[in-house]
């Protein structure tokens, strides 16, 4: 190849919260990185000032941050025996592109998993047995857990300047916090943003139930703060143009606002943007990567050679990275074998919808992750016997800001899409219409996985990712369970209409509400057979690669999955510096 | 004269927000360089802000050579900012008078100062003479650096020597007729420039003598921050109480507790000059530039130094008059526009957040007579310094396509005088002539459409 960079330690792809999290622990390590970031530089105060940002227009309804569909998108099928077609509109796959990756446009709720989320196989059995799981559901170990990820959560939130309240210290339960979460050794760097009408009437309401509310933990800084990266953010105003917008006001935790700073001012970092990694290029011997091949802004190809290769891409993308490198072998749904693509999945969404009758919300205040929840219905907080399923559900109002645009159909049943009483009706219900979301669990099923479309290319003719999936029965009792819980919550919250939703009593489709949270394809764990990954994120097949993102997760969690991916991001990162340097090989040895 | 120019532009460059990033996103030419965003390149400063290395075994003489270079923050002008070698020259100073090149100090022989000796170095730093005798401009700053002492000069030689040697022929001199003969700054000299070296104070303390050699040699503070004559020259019974430059009033440093800095503790001046920004300001502009290029690598004692010898000066005779009342109709239309643009981060109580948007209440620099730097950050917005201790680059938006030129005003007028701020009004004229400097688009009407 003719246009060849100069070869550097390591080569990140996606300047995300992960890309950005690897680069400034590998560098700050003294390695020469180069990240090679697809989409655009973007920075808080040029490109998000907020004497210009609250454009609801441009930045939500046309969702001008995320990677257009014409770019890349994927196609979707609902099971084997149908033709996947392309998603050619906005849809739930929201891919970051841009420098800070979806880090830049996320709400912000920023999570822990649960102990039982890494463990859910061993916490099944031990708890239920094995009849407890419904046929062909995937449930396995993470190899990686809770305890070992805490001090890397720890930093993440330090480093995000995350505000919340500490429900579980050091193994003791703590008044004001979530009583279910895994036990800290610190409490949160800030204290919880204020709360609102609706996140006080969703904690009294829960309380009368015997729940327990607690501030859900949150990307905007409720004081203003420096993180340990000298970076300063300023206290959140409550604009509540968060979700999909950038922060010009250096309040909402990001890439752009936290790390990228702290990382352009050393020597020993490079990012490439407006540059696309087609793939990583494999050794003779197939056993390690030589580096990754990229177009650069005028489609011209390069290569960037790298002793360690690191996707940090949005999760469908790493999994589309990895098959197209021909790195590890290909699910297949037929024989049960393969790894990439396997156990893909999503996020198991139900709810309520509430209209009052003469409230003010005024929703107008708000944050992204401005937010009260229960966690009493999630993972395995619950008695799951003769339920027949596992899992479950966080929920959550969010006072997330009233949209003008967004929330114009956002009425009760029955009312008119337009004219005079839609208006009357519109005005009403901005001050008294809201939900109650339950972000619920997911498990994968052998029949859903991700691979190459047989017939659709992006412009580079390289095939899409091809979706295959609908919710499973697991997931399916799961969100009726919590549906009945949030109607429940919803009525005693006094609101005069109380009307659940489910988004799994269909069938999946990517243009139908739920959240954007898709998860696995590369997934984590303690054997080769069953995963793309070892418990660093390391590749089974060519140990120079590392993959970080959701795309790691076995199964998803009833939380919002940025914390726990930046957590394992650091948690990598330390592997790299402290074992792989000196080993240049797998750092798990597979037992024959 | 040149001096202060030469600030004003690089002020702009370093302000010029989307303008560093659009200009990057511009080199559309397929080659090596192409989409990469050097170090950096946030604060729309190619340098960066990475500690300078000390090299292990190390000639002494070239590390204190390097802290003098950078006290005297030489690579401001002989760097050009847009991803030059360090000291290559080339970065043009835009003059009143026409257009100079900063010049090539590497150790390059053809093109640098390779082929210079120490004598002719020491001259040219201190004297402002070429290697041939002839005059320099005083863009460079000779008139400061003559306070430099001998010790400080010997170590700058040891360490340009070191500087790696760049090929890169500068032709200095662009001016045109009859600035451009040298000779007529033989005038200048004799009228302005006062070739006395440094002298201590027998009775001051060996601080304030260090501050005092900091301030008036190699940091030549006076560039900015004093007063010039018509022709450019110091005032020099006006010592660091305030100079205009174009687009920018540099405040009052001294001990004056209304317009100067004696009302700050001098861990707030060294914090400002180590991280750019303090718990009341944030430098912005060209003194953003100053702190991440030099003062921010200064030691401790010596920042201290700096501020103790500022404290010092007793300065103007400028007091606090008496702030303007809330009834009158600029104050009204101020506080609305204040609330409605400015409170998300500077506060509704005007203080702002720590090290990140700048204090209004009791910050001398909004209080300054002049209120040119102001009119110029709220119609063309501001970046804070970016330094290792504080990477954050906050900055400020242009209101120049929302704010018309009297809400600009009246906004002014009322942060100068509230919080226990007292300062004569603004005049929107002096927006609508700022705005028409800067080249700014008028306030986009209410249908969208530019008036």
């Amino acid at each position: 190849m003719a246009n060849v960079r100069p070869k550097v330690d390591a080569v990140i792809v996606g300047l995300g919260w992960c890309g950005s999290l690897m680069a400034e622990e590998l560098t700050r390590a003294g390695l020469n990185v180069v990240a090679i970031e697809r989409g655009p530089w973007f920075e808080t105060s040029t490109d998000f000032p907020p004497s210009v940002d609250t454009d609801e227009l441009r930045w939500d309804t046309r969702r001008s941050m995320l990677l257009p569909p014409a770019i890349e998108t994927t196609t979707f099928r609902n099971n084997r025996s149908q033709t996947a077609l392309p998603t050619r509109d906005w849809s739930l796959n929201e891919l970051g592109y841009n420098v800070g990756g979806s880090g830049t446009h996320w709400a912000g709720m920023a999570w822990r998993f649960l102990p039982f989320d890494f463990e859910p196989y061993s916490y099944t059995l031990k708890r239920y047995g094995k009849q407890q799981l419904t046929d062909g559901l995937i449930v396995q170990d993470w190899g990686v857990t809770y305890d070992d990820l805490e001090p890397f959560y720890d930093r993440f939130e330090k480093i995000a300047g995350v505000s919340g309240k500490a429900g579980v210290l050091n193994g003791k339960q703590v008044e004001g916090g979530n009583i279910f979460e895994g036990s800290r050794k610190n409490e949160f760097p800030l204290p919880p943003l204020a709360t609102t009408r609706l996140t006080d009437l969703f904690t009294e309401g829960s309380k009368k139930l015997g729940l327990h509310p607690f501030m859900v933990p949150a990307g905007q800084a409720s004081q203003a703060y420096t993180n340990p990266l000298g970076v300063r953010m300023g206290p959140c105003t409550y604009c509540g143009y968060c979700l999909y917008y950038g922060c010009g006001n250096f309040s909402k935790s990001s890439p752009n606002a936290c790390v990228i700073p702290a990382l352009m001012q050393r020597s020993n970092f490079t990012v490439l943007t407006d540059s696309a990694v087609l793939r990583a290029t494999l050794a003779e011997d197939g056993k390690t990567a030589t580096g990754v091949t990229y177009l650069d802004r005028n489609r011209k190809e390069w290569h960037q050679p790298a002793d360690i290769v690191i996707f940090s891409a949005f999760q469908m993308q790493n999994v589309r990275l990895l098959l197209l490198s021909k790195i590890g072998k290909p699910y297949d749904p037929a024989s049960r074998s393969g790894v990439v693509g396997r156990a893909y999945s999503f996020q198991t969404v139900s709810g309520a919808n509430l209209f009052f009758e003469d409230e003010q919300l005024n929703q107008y205040i708000g944050a992204g992750a401005l937010s009260v929840q229960v966690d009493d219905y999630n993972g395995d907080n619950f008695d799951h016997r003769g339920k027949g399923f596992i899992g479950g559900a966080g929920i959550l109002v969010v006072a997330r800001g009233a949209r003008p645009i967004g929330n114009a159909d956002a009425v009760p049943p029955g009312t008119p899409r337009w004219g005079s009483d839609w208006k009357k009706a519109y005005t009403h219900a901005f001050q008294n219409g809201t939900f109650i979301f339950n972000q619920g669990t997911s498990f994968s099923h052998d029949e859903c996985y991700l691979d190459l479309d047989p017939e659709y290319k992006d412009a580079n003719g390289d095939p899409l990712i091809r979706v295959t999936f609908d919710y499973n029965e697991n997931d399916r009792r799961m969100a009726r369970f919590t549906e009945d819980k949030a109607v429940e919550i919803g009525k005693a919250m006094g609101a005069k209409i109380v009307n659940g939703f489910d988004s799994a009593a269909t069938n999946y489709g990517p243009y139908l509400p739920a959240s954007d949270h898709t998860i696995g394809g590369a997934v984590m764990g303690t054997d080769p057979k069953t995963s793309v990954l070892n418990r660093y994120q390391q590749s089974w097949d060519v140990h120079n690669v590392f993959v970080l993102g959701a795309s790691s997760f076995p199964n998803n969690a009833g939380y919002n999955p940025t914390s726990t991916i930046a957590a394992l991001s650091l948690w990598t990162a330390k592997a790299i510096i402290e074992q792989y340097l000196s080993k240049r090989g797998p750092l798990v040895e597979v037992s024959a | 004269m040149i001096a202060r120019h030469r600030k004003t532009l690089a002020a702009v460059a370093l302000l010029s927000l989307s303008g560093a990033i659009g200009l990057y996103g511009a080199y559309g030419v397929a080659d090596a360089a192409d989409g990469i965003v050097q170090p950096g390149q946030q604060s729309g400063n190619s340098q960066g802000v990475q500690a300078p290395a000390t090299q292990p075994q190390e000639d002494p003489a070239v590390a204190r050579g390097r802290y003098v270079a950078i006290a005297g923050d030489c690579a401001a002008c002989h760097t050009d900012p847009h991803q030059g070698k360090p000291f290559a020259g080339g970065y043009a100073l835009e003059t009143p008078f026409g257009k100079l090149l900063a010049s090539n100090i590497t150790s390059d022989k053809a093109t640098g100062i390779g082929d210079w000796s120490e004598e002719q170095f020491t001259r040219a730093v201190r004297e402002g003479k070429g290697r041939h005798g002839e005059n320099l401009y005083p863009a460079m700053p000779y008139n400061a650096y003559v306070k430099v002492s001998d010790q400080d000069m010997h170590d700058l030689w040891a360490y340009m020597q070191t500087v790696p040697a760049v090929n890169n022929q500068v032709v200095s001199n662009q001016l045109p007729f009859p600035f451009n003969i040298r000779l007529m700054m033989m005038g200048w000299n004799l009228l302005f420039f006062d070739k006395t070296p440094f002298k201590p104070v027998t009775e001051a303390s060996a601080d304030l003598n260090r501050g005092a050699y900091l301030v008036q040699g190699l940091g030549h503070c006076a560039a900015c921050h004093t007063e010039k004559n018509f022709l450019g020259g110091d005032k020099n019974d006006r010592f660091l109480q305030g100079g205009d430059l174009a687009g920018w009033h540099a405040p009052e440093i001294t001990g004056n507790r209304y317009a100067g800095v004696g009302g700050w503790t001098s861990e707030q001046i060294v914090q400002y000059l180590k991280t750019g920004s303090n718990d009341i300001a944030v430098a912005s502009g060209p003194m953003a530039e100053a702190v991440t290029n030099s003062t921010q690598h200064m030691s401790n004692q010596d920042l201290n130094a700096i501020a103790a010898y500022l404290q010092s000066l007793p300065g103007s005779k400028a007091t606090k008059p008496q702030p303007l009342t809330a009834v009158q109709q600029a104050m009204k239309q101020g506080a609305n526009v204040y609330s409605a643009n400015c409170s998300a981060c500077h506060n509704s109580d005007g203080k702002g957040i720590n090290q990140l948007a700048a204090g209004l209440g009791n910050n001398p620099a909004v209080q300054a007579a002049n209120p040119q730097s102001l009119t110029t950050t709220v119609l063309q917005g501001g970046r804070g310094a970016v330094t290792l201790g504080n990477p954050t680059s906050g900055a400020m938006p242009s209101f120049a396509w929302k704010l018309s030129d009297q809400q600009i005003a009246s906004v002014l007028t009322y942060i100068r005088n509230t919080w226990g701020n007292a300062a004569p009004a603004v005049d929107a004229h002096q927006v609508a002539q700022t705005r028409k400097d800067l080249k700014l688009p008028a306030q986009m009407s209410a249908d969208g459409s530019a008036r």
